[in-house]
């Protein structure tokens, strides 16, 4: 792990535990209802103010906690433009199969990769620590299998590269060995 | 310090518990139910399930002395529950609320109950004789958000109450006819109905989690989602309060709190753990959990099998996954209470949670 990321995962940690202290509550604006207030925003006093931790422009988490859910947004690095489509790509895959992925939100806040929705119902069903180890390994593990992503392609482009232009190239090869 | 005795119940969340005051009953929100246990040896079973509710119960409270259980909901109604031979029957409290009911409390009088709710109003309900059902007057000002806790002085008419918009309030809840003329105290001396004693917000203005008055009723303590205690001391009626006092921590936020003495609160909350708290007038502060880590939980190592090893190590590269908190609590306890007290000092309270246990600790 590089020197700059260890603060920058600590620090988000520490934040995401901290915003994830929420509890069951009624909606106070609608009858018999009980919905995410971050999504509603119906009061504005059972929001907190919203928090971004960042490592640099292009890196950085949203955390928008309220009295009973918490959205976590992700900016994924994405140096060029490869890393551009894989990002995309990616989110993609994952945002379409939100429905196995409980806490994934379907679409991703304004400016983020990727949205996580995490409400007291997933608090309550499973591990609390566990729900920030998982943000903090995906963080983690998304960048890394971007990187991975990005180099078999490259390798592959060589290797697509070379292959088309081996017929090409393969008479002036031959004399030069000869 | 005796290691707590621990029941674990079910994998729900238990949003409130109550027990008889015998012990031998205890009462916890499940759901859209409340679920009697009764104490059988060591152990709690299973005897009776209050049905009744179509939305999660968030509330439950048994009266020591009548025995009879109110419980709320966020269907935006709440019951009164009386045994009778043929089991518990419920009676529809006339609360008039159209939003989520949040919290409930008897008075120590047990002629009447508070219902905190979403719709910025407390009901102070009382039965009346001659329709034969339990009616409500509403405390409405100045409530500009959810009510999430409730407490009651020991004279029975004045109501603390903590809420969303980050007040702590003590309210007079006088009923003609149901209450007599309290003594006057330092937070008022004529009490008609909705009189506001007190009004204290949060030093960071973060929501209010629990409220509770001292033993004397002299003193009041809030907890702040802030993670800090509050402690006030009223001077006089009309006047600002002789000390206010707050104790932030570096801890998660508590969620309810109870006096042990004059001096000593215990609070536990986000952190899954109770701690305690020491002061008077002068200052207050941290002394640190109640809780010696010393078993790290239910069993430190436990047995695993082969099978479960190897799986461990093919799925996350570990052969043990340490899910287990070191704490009793393995997630946010939502409820304590004083279980057991001798002349003023509690011995023993208990604490509910998230995780579906019900844990009595030895003080």
């Amino acid at each position: 792990m590089s020197q700059s990321l260890r603060p920058y995962l600590q620090c988000v940690r520490s934040s995401l535990t901290a915003a994830l202290a929420i509890s069951n509550f009624a909606s106070q604006t609608s009858e018999r209802h009980n919905v995410p207030e971050i999504e509603a925003a119906s009061s504005p006093e059972l929001l907190l103010n919203p928090l971004t931790v960042s490592r640099n422009e292009n890196e950085k988490v949203l955390i928008e906690p309220s009295v009973n859910s918490v959205r976590v947004s992700i900016r994924i690095k994405q140096a060029d433009e490869i890393e551009h489509i894989l990002v995309h790509k990616l989110t993609r895959f994952l945002t379409q199969r939100a429905e196995s992925f409980f806490i994934l939100r379907r679409k991703p806040v304004k400016g983020y990769d990727i949205s996580f929705l995490i409400t007291n119902f997933h608090t309550e069903a499973m591990l609390k620590n566990k729900l920030v180890d998982f943000v903090i390994s995906f963080m983690e593990d998304v960048d890394k299998e971007i990187s991975e992503m990005k180099l078999f392609l490259n390798a592959r482009a060589r290797f697509v590269a070379e292959s088309f232009l081996t017929p090409a190239i393969s008479a002036g090869t031959d004399q030069i060995l000869c | 310090m005796a290691t707590p005795e621990v029941h674990h119940l079910f994998h729900n969340p238990i949003a409130d518990h109550s027990f008889s005051s015998d012990r031998k009953i205890l009462a916890v929100a499940r759901e859209n139910n409340v679920e009697l246990y009764h104490k059988a040896g060591t152990k709690f079973s299973l005897t009776d399930e209050l049905k009744g509710h179509e939305k999660t119960v968030t509330s439950v409270d048994i009266a020591p002395k009548s025995g009879r259980i109110v419980t709320c909901s966020q269907d935006r109604n709440a019951y009164v529950w009386e045994q009778t031979p043929s089991g518990w029957k419920p009676t529809l409290v006339l609360l008039r609320i159209n939003r989520a009911a949040t919290f409930v409390r008897w008075s120590p009088s047990e002629q009447k109950f508070a219902v905190g709710s979403g719709a910025r109003v407390i009901a102070v309900c009382y039965f009346e004789e001659e329709n034969d059902w339990w009616i409500s007057k509403h405390l409405k000002k100045p409530i500009r958000s959810t009510i999430t806790t409730l407490a009651w002085h020991p004279n029975s008419v004045l109501l603390a109450a903590g809420s969303t918009d980050s007040h702590a309030r003590v309210f007079s809840s006088f009923i003609k006819g149901v209450d007599s003329r309290p003594e006057p105290s330092p937070w008022g001396e004529r009490l008609p109905f909705n009189t506001i004693c007190g009004e204290f917000l949060n030093d960071s203005a973060g929501w209010i989690h629990g409220v509770s008055f001292s033993p004397s009723g002299d003193a009041l303590a809030f907890t702040g989602h802030d993670s800090s205690v509050t402690v006030v001391y009223p001077s006089a009626p009309e006047q600002p309060p002789r000390a206010m006092l707050n104790i932030s921590t570096r801890l998660l936020p508590f969620n309810s709190l109870i006096w042990n003495g004059e001096n000593e609160i215990i609070a536990a909350g986000h952190d899954c753990e109770p701690y305690r708290l020491r002061g008077d007038e002068r200052g207050w502060q941290l002394e640190g959990s109640i809780e010696g880590k010393t078993g790290s939980g239910a069993g430190s190592v436990r047995e695993e099998s082969a099978l479960n090893m190897f799986r461990q190590m093919d799925l996350k590269g570990q052969t043990q996954a340490n899910t287990q908190l070191k704490t009793v609590h393995q997630n946010t306890i939502s409820t304590i209470r004083v279980y057991e007290d001798a002349n003023g000092a509690v011995r023993k309270l208990s604490s509910s949670g998230v995780d579906g246990r019900v844990v009595i600790w030895t003080i």
